[in-house]
Protein backbone atom coordinates (compact mmCIF):
# COMPACT_ATOMS: atom_id res chain seq x y z
CA UNK A 1 0.00 0.00 0.00
CA UNK A 2 1.68 3.27 -1.18
CA UNK A 3 1.65 5.83 1.44
CA UNK A 4 -0.62 8.55 0.03
CA UNK A 5 -3.50 5.65 -0.26
CA UNK A 6 -2.73 5.03 3.59
CA UNK A 7 -2.98 8.64 4.49
CA UNK A 8 -6.43 8.97 2.21
CA UNK A 9 -7.23 5.70 3.87
CA UNK A 10 -6.70 7.63 7.71
CA UNK A 11 -7.96 11.15 6.42
CA UNK A 12 -11.28 9.50 5.46
CA UNK A 13 -11.38 7.47 8.64
CA UNK A 14 -10.85 11.03 10.85
CA UNK A 15 -13.35 12.36 8.89
CA UNK A 16 -15.93 9.37 9.12
CA UNK A 17 -15.58 9.76 13.14
CA UNK A 18 -15.80 13.19 13.24
CA UNK A 19 -18.95 12.99 11.33
CA UNK A 20 -19.97 9.96 13.64
CA UNK A 21 -18.86 12.50 16.86
CA UNK A 22 -21.31 15.28 15.72
CA UNK A 23 -24.29 13.23 15.18
CA UNK A 24 -23.89 11.82 18.50
CA UNK A 25 -22.89 14.79 20.00
CA UNK A 26 -26.29 16.74 18.50
CA UNK A 27 -28.46 13.80 18.37
CA UNK A 28 -27.52 10.77 20.64
CA UNK A 29 -26.03 12.51 23.77
CA UNK A 30 -28.74 13.86 26.03
CA UNK A 31 -29.46 17.51 26.94
CA UNK A 32 -27.98 18.27 30.25
CA UNK A 33 -30.39 19.14 32.84
CA UNK A 34 -29.42 22.39 34.44
CA UNK A 35 -26.70 23.93 31.58
CA UNK A 36 -28.80 22.75 28.86
CA UNK A 37 -26.79 22.44 25.22
CA UNK A 38 -24.17 24.64 26.65
CA UNK A 39 -23.22 21.47 27.69
CA UNK A 40 -22.75 20.51 24.45
CA UNK A 41 -19.55 22.47 24.13
CA UNK A 42 -18.23 19.49 26.72
CA UNK A 43 -17.33 16.54 23.99
CA UNK A 44 -15.12 18.69 21.87
CA UNK A 45 -13.56 20.86 25.26
CA UNK A 46 -12.53 17.66 26.97
CA UNK A 47 -11.22 15.79 23.66
CA UNK A 48 -9.47 19.21 22.73
CA UNK A 49 -7.69 19.19 26.70
CA UNK A 50 -6.87 15.54 26.31
CA UNK A 51 -4.96 15.73 22.80
CA UNK A 52 -3.32 18.85 24.20
CA UNK A 53 -1.63 16.72 27.13
CA UNK A 54 -0.43 13.90 24.77
CA UNK A 55 0.77 16.68 22.53
CA UNK A 56 2.59 18.02 25.09
CA UNK A 57 3.75 14.58 26.76
CA UNK A 58 5.40 13.47 23.05
CA UNK A 59 6.99 16.87 22.98
CA UNK A 60 8.73 16.22 26.39
CA UNK A 61 9.41 12.37 25.52
CA UNK A 62 10.79 13.50 21.80
CA UNK A 63 13.01 16.28 24.18
CA UNK A 64 14.42 13.45 26.66
CA UNK A 65 14.99 10.74 23.54
CA UNK A 66 16.91 14.23 21.46
CA UNK A 67 18.80 15.17 24.38
CA UNK A 68 20.29 11.62 24.62
CA UNK A 69 20.91 10.39 21.24
CA UNK A 70 21.17 13.91 19.14
CA UNK A 71 19.31 13.22 16.25
CA UNK A 72 17.12 15.80 14.94
CA UNK A 73 14.64 13.49 13.67
CA UNK A 74 13.09 14.03 17.10
CA UNK A 75 13.32 18.00 17.46
CA UNK A 76 11.34 18.05 14.84
CA UNK A 77 8.67 15.66 16.38
CA UNK A 78 9.10 17.54 19.06
CA UNK A 79 8.22 20.72 17.37
CA UNK A 80 5.52 19.25 15.57
CA UNK A 81 3.87 17.90 18.72
CA UNK A 82 4.60 21.53 20.76
CA UNK A 83 2.86 23.31 17.57
CA UNK A 84 -0.19 20.95 17.38
CA UNK A 85 -0.72 21.22 20.76
CA UNK A 86 -0.77 24.85 20.96
CA UNK A 87 -3.61 24.85 18.36
CA UNK A 88 -5.62 22.54 20.79
CA UNK A 89 -4.80 24.61 23.84
CA UNK A 90 -6.22 27.76 22.40
CA UNK A 91 -9.26 25.39 21.43
CA UNK A 92 -9.31 24.63 24.69
CA UNK A 93 -9.39 28.08 26.19
CA UNK A 94 -11.63 29.63 23.55
CA UNK A 95 -14.67 27.23 23.87
CA UNK A 96 -13.97 26.98 27.62
CA UNK A 97 -14.26 31.25 27.51
CA UNK A 98 -17.49 30.53 25.60
CA UNK A 99 -19.11 28.22 27.82
CA UNK A 100 -18.08 30.04 30.59
CA UNK A 101 -19.63 33.41 30.08
CA UNK A 102 -23.52 31.81 29.96
CA UNK A 103 -22.85 29.36 33.05
CA UNK A 104 -20.71 31.17 35.32
CA UNK A 105 -21.04 34.67 33.94
CA UNK A 106 -18.07 35.48 33.07
CA UNK A 107 -15.95 35.30 29.67
CA UNK A 108 -12.64 34.72 32.25
CA UNK A 109 -11.70 34.60 36.16
CA UNK A 110 -8.62 33.37 37.53
CA UNK A 111 -9.28 30.20 38.59
CA UNK A 112 -6.77 27.66 38.74
CA UNK A 113 -7.80 25.45 36.14
CA UNK A 114 -7.69 28.39 33.98
CA UNK A 115 -4.85 30.16 34.46
CA UNK A 116 -2.81 26.62 34.57
CA UNK A 117 -4.29 26.61 31.55
CA UNK A 118 -3.14 30.35 30.23
CA UNK A 119 0.90 29.75 31.91
CA UNK A 120 0.74 26.31 29.49
CA UNK A 121 -0.05 28.26 26.35
CA UNK A 122 2.53 30.94 27.21
CA UNK A 123 5.30 28.35 28.25
CA UNK A 124 4.58 26.64 24.68
CA UNK A 125 4.28 30.04 23.14
CA UNK A 126 7.68 31.41 23.89
CA UNK A 127 8.79 27.61 22.79
CA UNK A 128 8.35 28.81 19.23
CA UNK A 129 10.16 32.34 19.98
CA UNK A 130 13.13 30.77 21.32
CA UNK A 131 13.07 28.33 18.35
CA UNK A 132 13.10 31.47 15.75
CA UNK A 133 15.60 33.31 17.94
CA UNK A 134 18.51 30.92 17.52
CA UNK A 135 20.11 30.16 14.20
CA UNK A 136 22.52 27.23 14.77
CA UNK A 137 20.25 23.93 14.53
CA UNK A 138 22.00 22.03 17.42
CA UNK A 139 21.95 24.96 19.65
CA UNK A 140 17.99 25.28 18.96
CA UNK A 141 17.29 21.59 19.44
CA UNK A 142 19.16 21.68 22.94
CA UNK A 143 17.11 24.45 23.99
CA UNK A 144 13.97 23.59 22.90
CA UNK A 145 14.34 20.47 24.00
CA UNK A 146 15.06 21.58 27.42
CA UNK A 147 12.44 24.06 27.33
CA UNK A 148 9.93 21.27 26.37
CA UNK A 149 11.30 19.57 29.31
CA UNK A 150 10.87 22.13 32.07
CA UNK A 151 7.32 23.58 30.15
CA UNK A 152 6.00 19.70 30.77
CA UNK A 153 5.88 20.20 34.46
CA UNK A 154 2.69 22.57 33.86
CA UNK A 155 0.73 19.34 32.46
CA UNK A 156 0.13 17.81 35.61
CA UNK A 157 -0.53 20.76 37.40
CA UNK A 158 -3.60 21.74 34.88
CA UNK A 159 -4.58 18.22 35.23
CA UNK A 160 -4.50 18.73 38.99
CA UNK A 161 -5.39 22.10 39.65
CA UNK A 162 -9.33 21.51 40.33
CA UNK A 163 -8.66 18.52 42.01
CA UNK A 164 -5.98 20.15 44.22
CA UNK A 165 -7.17 23.67 44.97
CA UNK A 166 -10.73 25.39 45.55
CA UNK A 167 -12.19 25.72 41.96
CA UNK A 168 -15.33 26.08 39.98
CA UNK A 169 -14.22 24.27 37.49
CA UNK A 170 -16.03 20.72 37.24
CA UNK A 171 -14.16 17.45 37.59
CA UNK A 172 -15.97 15.20 35.84
CA UNK A 173 -13.26 12.13 35.76
CA UNK A 174 -12.68 11.01 39.13
CA UNK A 175 -10.43 7.80 40.44
CA UNK A 176 -12.41 5.50 39.46
CA UNK A 177 -15.60 6.97 38.32
CA UNK A 178 -16.97 9.40 35.28
CA UNK A 179 -19.77 11.64 36.94
CA UNK A 180 -22.28 11.63 33.27
CA UNK A 181 -24.96 9.44 32.13
CA UNK A 182 -23.47 5.91 30.11
CA UNK A 183 -24.84 7.94 26.55
CA UNK A 184 -23.07 11.22 27.64
CA UNK A 185 -19.88 8.54 28.41
CA UNK A 186 -20.21 6.74 25.06
CA UNK A 187 -20.37 10.03 22.98
CA UNK A 188 -17.28 11.10 25.03
CA UNK A 189 -14.87 8.34 23.97
CA UNK A 190 -16.22 8.86 20.72
CA UNK A 191 -14.90 12.24 20.58
CA UNK A 192 -11.85 11.57 21.58
CA UNK A 193 -10.75 8.80 19.46
CA UNK A 194 -11.52 11.02 16.32
CA UNK A 195 -9.61 14.05 18.14
CA UNK A 196 -6.70 11.16 18.83
CA UNK A 197 -6.78 10.45 15.14
CA UNK A 198 -7.10 13.58 13.30
CA UNK A 199 -4.07 14.55 16.08
CA UNK A 200 -2.36 11.67 15.00
CA UNK A 201 -2.92 12.59 11.26
CA UNK A 202 -1.86 16.40 12.10
CA UNK A 203 1.53 15.22 13.74
CA UNK A 204 2.66 12.89 11.24
CA UNK A 205 1.91 15.75 8.16
CA UNK A 206 3.78 18.50 10.58
CA UNK A 207 6.52 16.20 10.79
CA UNK A 208 7.20 15.49 6.93
CA UNK A 209 6.59 19.08 6.60
CA UNK A 210 9.78 20.20 9.25
CA UNK A 211 11.29 17.65 7.24
CA UNK A 212 11.40 19.46 4.22
CA UNK A 213 11.60 22.77 6.10
CA UNK A 214 15.01 21.22 7.01
CA UNK A 215 15.58 19.79 3.32
CA UNK A 216 15.04 23.12 1.73
CA UNK A 217 17.30 25.05 3.98
CA UNK A 218 20.58 22.30 3.41
CA UNK A 219 19.21 22.69 -0.34
CA UNK A 220 19.84 26.58 -0.22
CA UNK A 221 22.99 26.32 1.51
CA UNK A 222 24.15 23.91 -1.00
CA UNK A 223 23.17 26.24 -4.00
CA UNK A 224 25.28 29.93 -2.10
CA UNK A 225 27.78 27.52 -1.33
CA UNK A 226 28.08 26.59 -4.95
CA UNK A 227 27.71 30.47 -6.10
CA UNK A 228 24.62 30.90 -7.68
CA UNK B 1 -31.46 30.47 22.74
CA UNK B 2 -28.10 32.23 24.30
CA UNK B 3 -27.03 29.64 25.73
CA UNK B 4 -27.63 28.30 21.47
CA UNK B 5 -25.73 31.15 20.20
CA UNK B 6 -22.51 29.96 22.34
CA UNK B 7 -22.69 26.51 21.54
CA UNK B 8 -22.75 27.41 17.72
CA UNK B 9 -20.18 30.35 18.21
CA UNK B 10 -17.91 27.59 19.73
CA UNK B 11 -18.35 24.89 17.67
CA UNK B 12 -17.57 27.67 14.78
CA UNK B 13 -14.63 27.89 16.40
CA UNK B 14 -13.50 24.78 17.10
CA UNK B 15 -14.22 23.66 12.77
CA UNK B 16 -13.09 27.05 11.99
CA UNK B 17 -9.57 26.73 14.07
CA UNK B 18 -8.83 23.16 12.67
CA UNK B 19 -9.58 23.69 9.09
CA UNK B 20 -7.57 26.83 9.20
CA UNK B 21 -5.08 24.63 10.94
CA UNK B 22 -5.22 21.58 8.20
CA UNK B 23 -5.17 23.47 5.56
CA UNK B 24 -2.39 25.99 6.31
CA UNK B 25 -0.36 22.38 6.84
CA UNK B 26 -1.21 21.01 3.60
CA UNK B 27 -0.57 23.98 1.74
CA UNK B 28 2.90 24.69 3.75
CA UNK B 29 3.82 21.29 2.77
CA UNK B 30 2.75 21.77 -0.89
CA UNK B 31 5.04 25.01 -1.52
CA UNK B 32 7.65 23.20 0.66
CA UNK B 33 7.71 20.26 -1.60
CA UNK B 34 7.74 22.53 -4.75
CA UNK B 35 10.61 24.33 -3.65
CA UNK B 36 13.06 21.30 -2.92
CA UNK B 37 12.02 19.99 -6.30
CA UNK B 38 13.20 23.38 -7.85
CA UNK B 39 16.11 23.40 -5.94
CA UNK B 40 17.26 20.05 -6.53
CA UNK B 41 16.78 20.78 -10.24
CA UNK B 42 18.89 23.74 -10.13
CA UNK B 43 21.35 21.96 -8.19
CA UNK B 44 21.05 19.18 -10.80
CA UNK B 45 21.58 21.78 -14.10
CA UNK B 46 24.35 23.20 -12.24
CA UNK B 47 26.27 20.11 -11.99
CA UNK B 48 25.42 19.66 -15.42
CA UNK B 49 26.88 23.04 -16.92
CA UNK B 50 29.82 22.14 -14.90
Amino acid sequence: MTSSLREKICISLAGLLFMTAIYMVFVYAPTERVMGPIQKIFYFHLSCALVTFLSFFTAFVSAIVYLIKKDLKWDILGAASVEIGLVFTTLVLATGMLWGRPVWNAWWTWDPRLTTSLILWFIYGSYFILRSSVDRQEKRAVFCAVLAIVGFVDVPIVFLSARLWRTIHPVVIRAGSIDMAPAMITTLIVALIAFTCLWGLLLYQRTRTLTLAGRVRLLERQLDGEGI
Amino acid sequence: MNSELFLIAAYAIIWGGLFGYVFFAAGRRQVLAGRVRILEELISEQGAGK
